[in-house]
């Protein structure tokens, strides 16, 4: 990595902050008299985005970990840490005002919201009727923060870390800020059309699985994939991701209801419901395919259903969440399969779980999304309104389209910046080594080397002690 | 002297070790290997991925003993490992021509 590319980094994003602190916090928007905090909801919406959180550090981060060979385990575990912390900056910067702020054409938010200016204390009508306003950011931010680290996935084991820093950065500001804005801000075209997406089923994981794909197609596949073993190196760890996933999409799914209600508690049990029909979906698809029951697969159907369910959780009931999740886990099951015949190296399945998961997601919304479970919301092709599967379509295709030309270009440009892939040696020493000058694992024996060098007060008497030792002899 | 060397399933090898301390062998070298000879590997499967898997582990012990004892020790060896099932593992014997006990020097049987 260049020390150049580390620099301009680092300058972009304090730059945001000097230019962002230097500007006064303008006095809030005066409040309707409506609009009045409900503590209720205020405590479910904070704890709803600690739970999203939970989902990506440490969820994802083990349930990839576990998947990828013992020599890049650190690695992988440090993609998904590391963008909760730097998502989390460039969303306070300039992320939450592309994606929510004052609506410009349909497109994209303004910049008047940089640095969260005028984004306070206070409930904003058009999101936030009943909660502060940065409630509602910081909830939005965990979403910012998980979708370019399930993209992780697809490029494990060979990207070079700085590439994937810049790619992070870029991607989250040129596809999921404007993706976010058409589909959740106020003004954004896709809403406007009137395109359901509860929980983020086009935003999150179709923009993350497609994006994945390009990824998976243009950095290329891992050395020796296809002859070579791949085996994961720790399923006990997937597991305990896919647990914490799990757990954590109560807040993703009931949390986007941005209250404590009912609908919260329907879309609870439909994303509980959906999970566990997809669970078992891959697992007796599987079961009868290939003779066994595997606990990859369990843990895979029950993250592919969570996926499905998202867009629909809010606007279905509990039998078609059986439905949706379990052909989730089916089709999802058939698509990893697929993946192998296809050739392309997509690391940890991403498109496969994510993106053919949120596509169907996206889908079955049209179809099975009913006005009982949520007045807001719409019917679908089974309550009578074929339209809004067209507009699901309008809304899935919109999608596809933008992450795969942005994605596309953005990894031209880092390319050309920094260079995609790791060496040819760095990928076969892993990237544990060869990225983090870090093992994850020391297990059986210890380490065999010495300690040579350190700062610190213990080092510099030990020094001064050998030193002393020396001039006496 | 000779070496007796034994490859033998994991789950054996406490049988195998109380039956050589109980001929009077008072020490061996173990560690873990993997192999395979007959019995092949096994197939595992990763989201549909198939992987064949032909080195199985297994643990190998080395024991040095004087030359007359060479063969009862393959023999109680041969005893408590086998389960009569494919994969049960080998024994090799080998000469050994010096051995020396580092903390007092001494050389060859009395260093066993």
């Amino acid at each position: 990595m260049s020390r150049l590319t580390l620099a301009l980094i680092a300058a972009l994003l304090l730059a945001g902050v000097v230019t962002v602190s230097f500007a006064q916090q303008p006095p809030a928007a005066p409040v309707a008299a409506a609009a009045k905090i409900d503590k209720g909801d205020t405590a479910w919406m904070l704890t709803s985005s600690a739970l999203v959180l939970l989902m990506t550090a440490p969820g994802l981060a083990l349930f990839y970990a576990g998947m990828v060979r013992q020599k890049n385990a650190l690695a992988t575990l440090m993609h998904s840490f590391i963008i909760a912390a730097l998502i989390s900056i460039q969303w306070v910067l300039w992320g939450y005002s592309l994606a929510f702020g004052p609506d410009k054409g349909g497109i994209i938010g303004g910049l008047e919201w940089v640095g969260l200016r005028g984004v306070g204390v206070e409930p904003f009508e058009a999101y936030s009727k009943t909660i502060p306003h940065q409630v509602f950011m910081v909830f939005q931010m965990m979403f910012a923060i998980i979708t370019p680290a399930l993209i992780t996935g697809t490029f494990a084991e060979r990207k070079k870390f700085s590439a994937f820093i810049l790619f992070t950065l870029l991607w989250a500001t040129f596809v999921y800020d404007p993706l976010a804005h058409w589909v959740w801000g106020d003004g954004g075209w896709l809403k406007k059309l009137g395109a359901l997406d509860f929980a983020g089923g086009t935003v999150v994981h179709i923009s993350s699985g497609v994006s994945a794909l390009v990824c998976a197609l243009m950095i290329g596949r891992r050395r020796g994939y296809g002859h070579q073993p791949m085996q994961p190196h720790n399923l006990p760890l997937t597991v305990i991701g896919a647990g914490l996933l799990w757990v954590g999409w109560f807040g993703f799914n009931a949390g986007s209801a941005l209250e404590a209600s009912g609908l919260a508690a329907s879309a609870f049990t439909a994303t509980n419901t959906g999970a566990a029909a997809a669970a078992l979906g891959w697992m007796f698809t599987e079961w009868m395919t290939r003779g066994k029951p595997t606990v990859l697969g369990a843990a895979s159907g029950a993250v592919a259903g969570l996926v499905a369910i998202t867009p629909a959780s809010g606007f279905v009931g509990p039998m078609s969440s059986v439905i949706i999740g379990a052909v989730a886990g089916v089709l999802c099951y058939s698509a990893c399969n697929l993946k192998s015949r296809l050739g392309y190296d997509d690391s940890l399945d991403v498109v496969g779980v994510h993106g053919v998961g949120g596509t169907w997601g996206a889908l079955a919304t049209g179809l099975f999304a009913t006005k009982t479970v949520n007045e807001a919301g719409g019917d679908g092709l089974f309550y009578g309104n074929p339209g809004q599967l067209w507009i699901q379509c309008v809304a899935v295709v919109a999608t596809y389209v933008l992450a795969i030309v942005m994605t596309a270009i953005i990894l031209k440009v880092v390319d050309a910046l920094v260079g995609l892939r790791v060496s040819d040696d760095d990928e076969v020493a892993g990237l544990d080594l060869s990225q983090h000058s870090e093992t994850a694992y020391t297990l059986g024996g210890g380490t065999y080397g010495e300690f040579t060098g350190g700062t610190g007060a213990f080092t510099e008497a030990k020094r001064a002690a050998e030193a002393k030792a020396r001039t006496v002899h | 002297m000779k070496k007796v060397e034994a490859v033998v399933k994991p789950f054996k090898l406490d049988d195998v070790k109380e039956a050589l301390t109980g001929i009077g062998v008072v020490g061996m070298t173990v560690s873990e290997v993997r192999g395979f000879g007959r019995q092949k590997g096994h197939t595992e499967l990763y989201r549909g991925g198939e992987y064949t898997v032909d080195f199985l582990p297994k643990i190998k012990i080395e024991v040095v003993v004087p030359d007359h004892l060479a063969a009862k020790v393959a023999d109680v060896i041969a005893g408590a490992a086998k389960t009569g099932n494919i994969g049960d593992g080998k024994i090799f014997i080998q000469p050994v021509e010096t051995a020396i006990r580092i903390r007092t020097g001494e050389r060859d049987e009395s260093a066993l």
